[in-house]
């Protein structure tokens, strides 16, 4: 009995110490004045900006990656060919690697002397400190979640289903619009959801390649830190509370797909 | 001929699945493809459907060059050892699939496919989904589905596989009278001889990619043309370099000429038929099957030494 309610409270304990504690003092510190300082802070221009560029960053890459994820996983899972083995594993880089390390890869091909550079400046285009460096950091980093959520689960549905809609007349977009997005359309939406949860949350990549440019290339993010360097705490906790709540809404689509995405699986068993 | 394959020969990797294989399947029959696994059967079903090209060989259907043509193309009906039903589509949904891809007017979809659920007797059914099905079910649901789109051929990859063996009877009896009364072309796999025998009207024996035999049930039994047939379609004693048939061997207990020794070593009675299990005094083991009053009549006991005869035996090169 006692090992019993020591594995729970000690459990419970450490969930209240690590996430509960922090999570909780965000916000009470950002209403500690009531809505009012909290308001002003958030509806100030630049933090609407912040805000602003936060989702346009993530509208952009969210969608890249969820058709490019869908397609990656049709091609690691449906093509047996050799070397896949490989493209699989470098799915996962995003993972492993520091956003860090991708933000400066990326300004190393962009920058005046990179690879790409001068030809992009001799042509006038503006990738670095700019949105298009922005969203390729974004992208990469959140490259992974949908491959991952899909690749399993066309795996376990195997070629059989779509095989019967080609014997049945259907043609190879009919079948994937018909047979195989449905089975995968769960494992998608959860894939999306990760991948926005992250993309919004990104900061070591995006501040790198963005600059930080306050109203123009800084995310939330990027604005939470820098208010936080200018001793301004009701705005980097009123940024903050923004992104907590963008992650608890996120949370709670995950919490409503779940359960539909288990159903769905026992269906189909 | 409604299906015609010609020389056909599909490898995976290092392993010939088909080795030149030829087949004609006649034009409203019951076909079966038997062999043992990886004798190649599915694979030429899967050929004849276009779920697999050939790296060599041709394919007719009903007269015309298939062999190039995608499996959308081909007017063929499949139907999977796991049945595939499409899992988020009601049974209904299902059926109606293959109308539905090919833009057939709504009125007619659904006649179609409220007919066909009532030939594969789920007319009830059309709302649940494929998960909430028994197997015996979903089978028939598959056919109906492989049937809507009314293909000239209809192809079964071991279609009573996964069923057990009360549902498999009445299985194979439904589909001989489906087969009967819309008269398509059929060709199933299957691994059971007694399927095949039961169910089809020519037999095409298949053995390590190639075809070993192409008979009519009873010729397959009656003429086996090499060992491998004989052995692998219906029960067969080894009796020197002779192939024997349990039912071919006789037994006495006065050697009249025959010079095959053996002890009695079981006696087990199944019924009408009885089985006797014999010893020879060389180690081999043969069965001779005959009815209760013959074991009687002849009185026999395990332990007695008997002479072995045969009605009739064969002798393969």
């Amino acid at each position: 009995m006692t090992a019993k309610y020591l594995v729970r409270y000690g459990s419970l304990g450490y969930l209240a110490l690590i996430l509960v504690a922090p999570v909780g003092l965000i916000f009470w510190r950002a209403f500690e004045h009531g809505l009012q300082p909290f308001w002003a802070a958030i509806s100030n221009p630049i933090a609407v900006d912040a805000l602003k560029l936060t989702v346009e960053v993530a509208a952009i890459a969210v969608p890249l990656n969820t058709v490019f994820g869908i397609l990656c996983a049709l091609v690691i899972v449906r093509h047996r060919v050799r070397g896949m083995g490989l493209v699989n594993a470098i799915v996962d880089l995003p993972l492993a690697l520091s956003p860090v390390v991708a933000g400066v890869a990326l300004y190393l091909l962009y920058a005046r002397d990179g690879w790409f550079g001068p030809w992009l400046s001799g042509h006038g285009i503006q990738v670095l400190f700019a949105l298009p460096a922005m969203v390729m950091a974004t992208t990469f980093v959140t490259l992974p979640f949908v491959v991952r959520e899909v690749v399993p689960v066309l795996r376990e549905i195997g070629t059989e289903q779509e095989e019967a809609a080609a014997t049945l007349g259907s043609s190879a977009l009919s079948t994937f619009r018909r047979v195989t997005f449905p089975a995968i359309r769960w494992a998608v939406a959860y894939g999306v959801v990760l991948t926005t949860a992250r993309a919004l949350g990104e900061f070591g990549a995006v501040s790198i390649v963005g600059g930080g440019i306050a109203g123009r290339t800084q995310t939330l993010t990027v604005y939470v830190q820098a208010s936080y360097e200018n001793l301004d705490q009701t705005g980097a906790y009123a940024g903050a509370v923004l992104l907590a709540a963008l992650a608890i809404a996120t949370l709670l689509a995950m919490t409503m797909l779940r359960p539909r995405e288990e159903a769905n699986g026992d269906r189909g068993a | 001929m409604a299906i015609e394959a010609r020389n056909v020969t599909k490898r995976f990797g290092e392993f010939t699945a088909l080795d030149g294989v030829s087949v004609d399947v006649a034009s409203g029959s019951l076909t079966a493809l038997l062999g043992p696994s990886g004798s190649g059967k599915s694979t030429l079903l899967r050929v004849i459907a276009g779920l697999e090209r050939p790296d060599a060989g041709d394919v007719f259907i009903s007269g015309k060059e298939a062999t190039a043509l995608t499996p959308q193309k081909r007017g063929v009906g499949f139907v999977f050892q796991h049945y595939a039903p499409f899992t988020h589509m009601t049974v209904w949904e299902n059926v109606a699939f293959g109308l539905k891809v090919r833009r057939r007017p709504k009125p007619e979809i659904s006649e179609r496919v409220d007919r066909l659920l009532e030939l594969v007797q789920l007319a009830g059914l059309g709302r649940r989904y494929p998960a909430q099905l028994s197997g015996g079910q979903r089978q028939r649901m598959a056919l109906a589905r492989a049937l809507a789109p009314q293909p000239e051929v209809l192809l079964l990859d071991e279609p009573f596989g996964a069923l057990d063996a009360r549902v498999r009877k009445e299985l194979r009896e439904w589909l001989l009278r489906l087969h009967d009364e819309m008269h398509v072309t059929t060709i199933f796999v299957t691994h059971d001889q007694e399927e095949a025998l039961e169910l089809a009207d020519s037999i095409v024996v298949m053995n390590k990619g190639k075809v070993e035999q192409t008979a009519p049930p009873r010729q397959l039994y009656d003429e086996p043309s090499n060992a491998f047939v004989m052995s692998f379609v219906g029960p067969v004693n080894r009796l020197g370099d002779a192939w024997v048939r349990p039912h071919d061997v006789e037994l006495s207990y006065e050697p009249d000429g025959s010079d095959h020794e053996a002890q009695v070593e079981r006696i087990v009675r199944l019924g009408f038929e009885t089985r006797v299990d014999l010893v020879r005094d060389d180690g081999e083991r043969l069965h001779a099957q005959m009815t209760g009053d013959d074991v009687d009549g002849l009185e026999l006991e395990p332990g007695d030494i008997v002479y072995v005869r045969t009605r009739r035996e064969r002798v393969f090169d």
